[in-house]
């Protein structure tokens, strides 16, 4: 008979079981969607050698690139928007105490995280879509602008717990040497700040990066992100340049993932 | 004292520094969800848009139907299964994420210290993946020359491919996929503040694992797990790339439903009334979620 391991209290019939299942129902689809995207034949399940030929194929495909650079263009500016007004929303709601409308502003600021996105994406078909009549211009304001605005809550976030776990003696310190309240955040509290920022920035940069609902109802002709250019493949037939672009994006993601867990963890 | 410091208020400058990103949201978040609940009590336009006419047929035409010969009212069945279908889907999903979620937040949690952060970290990237590409990454499992049916023939155990894409199957499997780490999380979070000590006192006093589970597990935990059915049941309700993609045209849930009258259904009252709605729920599932948690927990 095999020995009986020692009782562990932190052990549960079967959830050992179920969890490693778990991890490996969530990692197969996408380790597939990888690996096919080295195939070199011509389909997404047929496997034909490896090869790296998808890769070209979307690299060399205009409207891929155009969606590229669009995707990236917009998640550049949503990102540097969303984080400046999150970093002064935190900064004017955290460590002062309460005050009268906090609650309200908190609200707000996280509305974008408790809405349905469609109905987000609805709401903004309909407003823009008088804008755009209205003023004449349809840029890609539109989608910056509404991409800025949901980013809002992920900057914040980081950002404020950061600010949370912030000693206030130094600033304090710097007041009682005279330093102007602009002196103390721009040499004290910003620096000390500076990767919740990053943090902040990081994650609003991979959610406008992945958006595909609501820019696919903002977006005027012609104006793809690579997710809204996705999108409409998926529909067609498909080739393994999908599972490429998905892997070239994924890359990214977890690159800017792995990056933020180093940002986060080293402490001041 | 920081920059906001001085003499001013304290709330004064509070809402000063919140202001640019409350305009931004205002604007291009919370204030056109006032328009929808506008437009769903307009006249629908010739073919799309509105007329500026109070009008109750957007949310009349929710629920009921008007016969074009003889104007009997009667129930849109249509719509009807819409909706079941949305909320059949959507608890489905929630319970099987949270039988799935909970021992793998559990199985985290108990990790020493060391390897937990990689285990974390394994959640963390399907949760930060473009949810296009899971589910892309299910289609290509599902689909009737996909990974599943392929080694089922191959293995012999069925000879022709089993028509799961385009079911409500496929876009129950999707859901599950791709918003199992919303369940998972805040799991974490509740059993990582889990006072171990108390599991062992069950034992002491002869409780079975069975006891322990559901007597002294599941109660402490309990925030976590409303936490996590909301986060999971809130988008699958409101749920618009999955069933699109592998519910097909006829296997709509209330999202596409949504969209379908801003494209060819070209009616944008009903359209804003079914947002309307979808909003509510969400409100109303919030409050619920407020006021039960805040009830059982209240140190937290």
């Amino acid at each position: 008979m095999a020995k009986k391991r020692a009782f562990d209290v932190t052990t549960l019939p079967g959830f050992t079981f179920i969890a490693v299942v778990a991890f490996v129902l969530l990692y197969a689809p996408i380790a597939t969607l990888v690996i096919y995207s080295f195939n070199g034949g011509n389909s997404v399940n047929q496997w034909g050698g490896f090869s790296l030929q998808w890769y070209v194929v979307a690299f060399n495909n205009e409207a891929v690139q155009d969606a590229a650079i669009r995707s990236l263009i917009i998640a550049l500016w949503a990102s540097v928007i969303s984080t400046t007004v999150a970093t002064m929303a935190a900064l004017g709601t955290t460590r002062r105490g309460r005050f009268k409308g906090q609650t309200l502003i908190y609200i707000i600021i996280n509305q974008p995280l408790m809405v349905p996105e469609i109905v987000t994406a609805v709401a903004l078909l309909i407003f823009f879509s008088s804008v755009k009549v209205a003023t004449g211009y349809t840029g890609l304001g539109y989608l910056i602008l509404a991409h800025s605005a949901f980013c809002i809550p992920f900057a914040y976030l980081p950002i404020k717990a950061r600010l949370e776990g912030m000693d206030t003696s130094m600033e304090t310190a710097a007041a009682d040497l005279y330093a102007t309240p602009w002196q103390t955040f721009r040499y004290v509290t910003l620096p000390l700040l500076l990767p919740g920022v990053i943090a902040g920035a990081m994650l609003a940069f991979i959610i406008s990066l992945d958006n595909v609902i609501i820019t696919e109802f903002v977006k005027s002709a012609g104006q793809d992100t690579l997710p809204t250019y996705m999108l409409g493949q998926l529909r067609r037939a498909l080739t393994p340049e999908v599972n490429a672009i998905s892997t070239a994006l994924l890359a990214l993601t977890v690159l800017i993932l792995i990056v933020f867990v180093f940002v986060t963890k080293k402490r001041a | 004292m920081s920059i906001a410091g001085g003499q001013r208020s304290k709330g004064a400058n509070g809402w000063l520094l919140s202001a640019p990103a409350l305009v931004l949201l205002v604007f291009a978040a919370s204030g056109p969800l006032l328009i929808v609940a506008l437009y769903s009590v307009l006249e629908k336009g010739d073919y799309s848009g509105v007329r500026w006419i109070l009008s109750g047929d957007g949310w009349f035409r929710v629920l009921f139907e008007r016969d074009i010969f003889d104007q009997t009212v009667s129930l849109a069945d249509a719509n009807l299964s819409i909706f079941w279908r949305s909320v059949k889907l959507s608890i489905s999903t929630t319970v099987i994420t949270f039988v799935l979620g909970l021992p793998t937040a559990w199985f985290i949690a108990t990790r020493p210290a060391k390897s937990r952060a990689f285990w974390l970290f394994l959640i963390t990237i399907p949760f930060w993946t473009n949810l296009l590409i899971r589910t892309f990454a299910i289609m290509e499992v599902v689909r009737n020359e996909g990974i599943l049916n392929t080694a089922l023939i191959s293995a012999g155990l069925i000879s022709d491919p089993i028509q799961i894409m385009y079911t409500d199957t496929a876009v129950l499997i999707g859901m599950t996929y791709v918003y199992l780490p919303l369940m998972v999380l805040p799991l974490y979070a509740a059993i990582d503040r889990f006072d171990f000590r108390l599991i062992e006192a069950g034992y002491d006093l002869y409780a079975s694992r069975w006891q322990v589970l559901r007597g002294v597990i599941l109660p402490i935990i309990k925030p976590g797990i409303i936490a996590g059915s909301i986060l999971v049941f809130i988008p699958s309700l409101g749920a618009y790339v999955t069933p699109r993609l592998l519910g097909g045209g006829k296997n709509m849930m209330i999202g596409n439903f949504i969209e379908l009258q801003f494209g060819q259904g070209q009616n944008w009252p009903l359209g804003a009334a079914l947002s309307t709605v979808l909003l509510l729920i969400v409100l109303v599932s919030l409050v619920v979620y407020t006021r039960v948690s805040s009830r059982d927990n209240p140190h937290g």
